[in-house]
């Protein structure tokens, strides 16, 4: 459950940052699509806490807890610092930002995989 | 209603700079958290990785908050410190890898981080220098 969450956000926010990149190249600012899209991924993080939380306390394994739960709770905050940090930027580089946030949640999404899975 | 949609800003953290911001707020987290957990969790295993991955994290913390506040100074010497940093501990990680037995941001001019840690001092000086009026 973990894994497929984890990969279904990696998958979403990877997705999104190829296109904010692609915005960014294209000089253009964040439109309505991507905040809706944005906000997708944040609900995948919310998700992804919860799964986690709940995997966490079901398992028998030794995970390092603390750590897990630290990354899914740093995790839902990046997409709406993202938004309120790029939205403010009226030039290309509004999306420029939506980048760096996505990847951001992409590379952390595959760090609580193998945190999860020692 | 007078103003104009694309009224360029200046600034530190304006135009290209929301976006440095952004990375060097990524990397104060990272850094700082990565930090504040070895420190917590096995602190005796590598006093000096340890502590010198808190020093980073809060030279990044204070390029984030220089850059994002318009403090060129505060900005300038950060990401200078910043830069000899992941210099000499690079360096020091290559030549003598007993010295830190746990990995930083800065360690092998950080490859953990995709050679970021290496390259962002260039780019945010030369944000710095670049957006000077």
């Amino acid at each position: 459950m973990i894994d497929t969450t984890a990969y279904a956000v990696f998958g979403l926010a990877t997705a999104v940052a190829v296109w904010a990149a692609w915005k960014t190249i294209r000089h253009t600012r964040i439109s309505d699509g991507m905040f809706y899209a944005i906000s997708a991924v944040e609900i995948g993080t919310l998700l992804l806490l919860v799964v986690g939380i709940a995997g966490l306390s079901a398992t028998k394994r030794d995970v390092e807890g603390t750590l897990l739960v630290s990354y899914l709770a740093t995790l839902v905050l990046v997409p709406p610092i993202t938004l309120v940090w790029g939205v403010a930027e009226k030039s290309r580089w509004g999306t420029g930002v939506v980048l760096i946030g996505m990847w951001t949640v992409a590379i952390m999404a595959i760090r609580v995989l193998q945190v999860w899975h020692g | 209603m007078a103003e104009p949609h694309h009224r360029p800003q200046h600034g530190l953290q304006h135009g290209f700079g929301r976006v440095v911001v952004a990375i060097y707020a990524v990397f104060a987290l990272s850094a700082s958290a990565r930090s504040l957990y070895q420190l917590a969790t096995k602190a005796s295993e590598a006093p000096i990785a340890y502590a010198l991955s808190a020093l980073a994290g809060v030279i990044y913390i204070l390029a984030t908050v220089a850059l994002a506040t318009n403090r060129r100074r505060l900005a300038a010497a950060t990401i200078s410190f910043e830069l000899l940093g992941v210099l000499v501990v690079g360096l020091l990680t290559r030549v003598d890898a007993a010295l830190f037995p746990d990995a930083t941001v800065w360690s092998d001019f950080g490859v953990g981080y995709g050679f970021v840690p290496l390259v962002l001092p260039f780019v945010g000086l030369a944000w710095v220098l670049k957006s000077r009026r």
